[in-house]
């Protein structure tokens, strides 16, 4: 049994220099989600202040100067680092670093990452990014305040926005947790190549698998671009050279180019995992299978590939070549196809189920309706000539919005709902998460769906006080009722947040497969022990999504569960048993 | 329908129309699948003793889905490179000429001046205000001397960012005289915010007064670094 493998480790190997998955899994979690708290107040202080423009903060003397809007210079800062703290200390380490780590191993059934060592140091380094990142609020000057995109030369000379080295720790924080991006990835595609039980086939992993395998690919392939525009623009502040400065023959646009190289990518970074999530949470709760489950891993290979293709939509209106810009709305515009072709297979598995509205799938199907929203505005952007009107309005805001809250925040809640008792061994209280999913859902449209309508004005993005123009001061009743909504959907969260750590301690005790899924994760105990599964691991007979099959009387066919002339796997995947 | 703000350049009912294009095919694609979403998770929501459809998909839907909104796309996109084209493919001949210089927290507006030449002692420079005639093409040579800025007129549907070490070239052709915001659609600093000024068209002959006025108003100290 497996107890016979767990040497008694001290605590501090256990839990905070831990080599097991899943640890590291729950560690990157618990640090995203304390980074989203910061992430969500930064947002209620930009609301406050787009609201509210002449009312000071009502608890203005408890927050750090660097965090006080009424200073534009503060606003800046604020939005900047609203953004940063969301893509890179939330998103991208929730989805790859939390998810992927506790569930690539259960889900293809190894025991363990292919270099735990190197798992934990990823998280560590993680970790030290993020620290610097929290760090530059409490430096002189304050923190970054050029915006997450950082474009130069506003961010490459520190005299144009007053931060020296609030600026310096941003650009090194990035570079730090990129590192821990690239050490991720590598893991998590070897881990996916070598290590799958015998039986996993490639095309009998589940979509969560095949989303985070895409990703880690995109990941691989792309941070080492923004890691070396990282490198020039510290470069430029630091040691004098001019890669991106027109005074010593540097190129401003040159930054555009590979910020988007890696940051269009990144974009799907931060949602095909979490169409992964999505996916495997609606075949479960329809009890049904996936519909056109080859067709959503073409999609995703097809979203990955066009993904490097599309970066320059993000620069029609930067001085880039016209001609340019014609190339890269026709890639654009292909790539909503596999988009489509996901929701539209999303739909086909609706259809014909026994549908259980338990949170995950409440929020399953939010992720689908707000999903169809940003992927559909999105087109409006990739319009050349629409987008030289909207761009940089609150139309992107909204955008992009429907796109990272209500598509990857509603499928890391469905992620967090759904894996939570196999994480926990226990269960979250379904009827406070039932509450939670409705409300947010609800708050959610409330503030960001007005938001087209800001930029159909042409609401500007990033201005500190909207009332000093004249033809957008009718909107302003808007803003308001944006700010209140936005107030809402924070407090909202404090439902899900205290029944998060409430169920920690005093939840349920929950079952191996409390939802009947299939995926090998729920044949081992909730909470697996470490290396997963007694002495065997599972053996793989068919694909993950055999629910309501008619061979089984029951609803669901596990993965590892042999039936009587079930063929054995034609090839066996050695599965190192780390004594 | 009119859910955009007045248009007030020959090219933005162009844009407007473009938009309004996506606007309908989105949102007939927004209607159907929304509804379909919540039709199917009412219809097919659990009851006792019914099991669902056992199914892993259908190919010829798959087509079907693949192609036609490949089809809708393409289209969408071809409508819109015709559109760029003509507003990014040349700009219409015109004596009609401005020099934009952006800066930290400024827009410089440059008139040729008297002599009909730039960076010349009688240039007109005024800031933060901007008059063009209505009815002629005026090509708008945006520089910037700092940091990325972006000249924005949203009732031109004109917006073109200003980059330090580039001078790139616009045009606008306004249709109806007024007075019309310009802001700055880049995050630029502290004062990004309150980069605005404001834009008048006038009639041809009332501008052509107002640029004599200002040639009188040359004082030479007012002179361009050579």
């Amino acid at each position: 049994m497996s107890e016979t493998h767990e040497h008694e480790l001290p605590f501090i190997r256990k839990y905070i220099f831990s080599m097991d998955h899943k640890i590291i899994g729950i560690q990157f979690l618990f640090m995203s989600l304390l980074f989203m708290i910061v992430g969500g107040f930064l947002a209620m202080i930009v609301r406050w202040q787009l609201g509210f423009p002449d009312k000071e903060i009502p608890f203005v003397n408890y927050l750090p100067d660097s965090m006080n809007p009424a200073d534009p210079a503060h606003y800046n800062a604020v939005f900047t680092m609203h953004a940063s703290i969301m893509i890179f200390a939330v998103i991208i380490p929730i989805l790859t670093g939390a998810f992927g780590n506790f569930l690539i191993p259960l889900m293809i059934g190894a025991r363990d990452m292919a270099f735990p060592k190197l798992n934990m140091l990823s998280f560590w380094v993680g970790f030290l990014g993020g620290a610097v990142m929290a760090s530059s609020f409490f430096v002189e000057g304050g923190t970054a305040a050029t915006g997450w995109t950082a474009y130069p030369p506003l961010s490459a000379i520190p005299e144009y926005t007053g931060v020296a080295r609030g600026q310096t720790l941003w650009i090194v924080a990035v570079l730090i947790i990129g590192t821990a991006s690239i050490m991720g990835a590598v893991n998590y595609i070897t881990t996916i190549v070598n290590m799958r039980a015998p039986g996993m086939h490639f095309f009998r992993m589940p979509l969560s698998v095949w989303a985070l395998f895409i990703t880690a690919i995109l990941q691989l392939m792309a941070t080492p671009v923004l890691a070396s525009a990282l490198g020039m623009l510290l470069f430029d502040r630091t040691l004098g050279t001019h890669f991106f400065a027109p005074s010593g023959g540097g190129q401003v646009l040159l930054w555009q180019h590979l910020f988007w190289f890696y940051s269009h990518p990144a974009v799907y970074i931060m949602i095909l995992p979490a169409m992964g999530f999505v996916s495997d949470i609606l075949s479960t709760f329809s009890r049904k299978p996936i519909f056109g489950y080859k067709a959503m891993v073409f999609s995703l290979v097809g979203i990955a590939g066009l993904g490097f293709i599309v970066w320059g939509h993000h620069m029609f209106q930067s001085g880039m070549n016209p001609a340019l810009g014609t190339a890269f709305m026709i890639s654009t515009m292909v790539i909503a196809v596999p988009s489509a072709i996901k929701t539209f297979n999303w739909l086909g598995t609706l259809w014909g189920g026994a549908i259980r509205f338990t949170p995950a799938m409440l929020n399953a199907l939010a992720f689908v309706s707000t999903f169809i929203v940003g992927g559909l505005s999105g087109i409006f952007m990739a319009s050349t000539p629409v987008d030289m009107f909207i761009h940089d309005t609150y139309f992107i805001v909204a955008h992009l919005h429907y796109v990272l809250f209500g598509g990857s925040l509603f499928g890391v809640f469905g992620a967090i709902n759904y894996w939570y008792p196999k994480m926990f061994g226990r269960m979250m209280n379904q009827a406070v998460n039932t509450v939670h999913a409705v409300l947010t859902f609800i708050f959610f449209n409330l503030t960001f769906f007005p938001m087209h309508i800001l930029g159909m004005a042409g609401h500007m993005r990033r201005i500190y006080d909207p009332t000093l123009y004249d033809f957008l001061k009718p909107l302003q009743p808007m803003n308001q009722f944006i700010s209140i909504s936005a107030f809402l959907l924070g407090a909202t969260q404090i439902l899900f947040a205290a029944n998060f750590l409430y169920s920690l301690f005093f939840g349920k005790k929950a079952e191996a497969n409390p939802w009947h899924a299939n995926s090998l994760e729920w044949s081992a105990p909730s909470p697996p022990p470490h290396l997963n599964w007694g002495a065997h691991v599972p053996t793989v007979y068919r694909g993950p999504y055999e629910y309501s099959s008619p061979e089984v009387a029951e609803d669901y066919l596990p993965q590892d569960r042999p039936l009587v002339g079930s063929p054995t796997p034609s090839r066996t995947v050695m599965t190192p048993a780390r004594a | 329908m009119h859910w955009l703000p007045e248009g007030v350049s020959t090219y933005s009912p162009r844009i407007d129309q473009m938009f309004y294009v996506i606007l309908v095919v989105t949102g007939i694609a927004f209607v159907v699948t929304e509804a379909l979403l919540f039709y199917f998770a009412w219809r097919y929501r659990h009851r006792d003793g019914v099991r669902a459809r056992y199914t892993h998909g259908n190919s010829r839907l798959e087509m079907v889905w693949t192609v036609v909104p490949a089809v809708m796309l393409v289209f969408l996109g071809l409508a819109s490179k015709t559109v760029w084209g003509e507003i990014k493919g040349s700009i219409p001949p015109t004596d009609q000429e401005v020099v934009v210089m952006a800066s930290q927290f400024d827009w410089e507006v440059r008139y040729k001046g008297a002599d009909g030449q730039f960076d010349t002692a009688d240039d007109v420079v005024i800031h933060n205000e901007m008059h063009l005639p209505l009815g002629v093409p005026t090509k708008i040579r945006l520089r910037s001397k700092d940091v990325i800025h972006s000249f924005f007129v949203p009732a031109f549907r004109l917006k073109q960012d200003a980059v330090p070490g580039l001078t790139i070239d616009v045009w606008v052709q306004p249709t109806k005289t007024g007075d019309y915001e310009i802001a700055c659609a880049e995050l630029c600093g502290f004062g990004h915010g309150t980069m605005r000024g404001m834009l008048t068209v006038m009639e041809p002959q009332p501008f052509q007064e107002w640029m004599k006025q200002q040639e009188a108003g040359v004082a030479p100290a007012e002179a361009p670094p050579a």
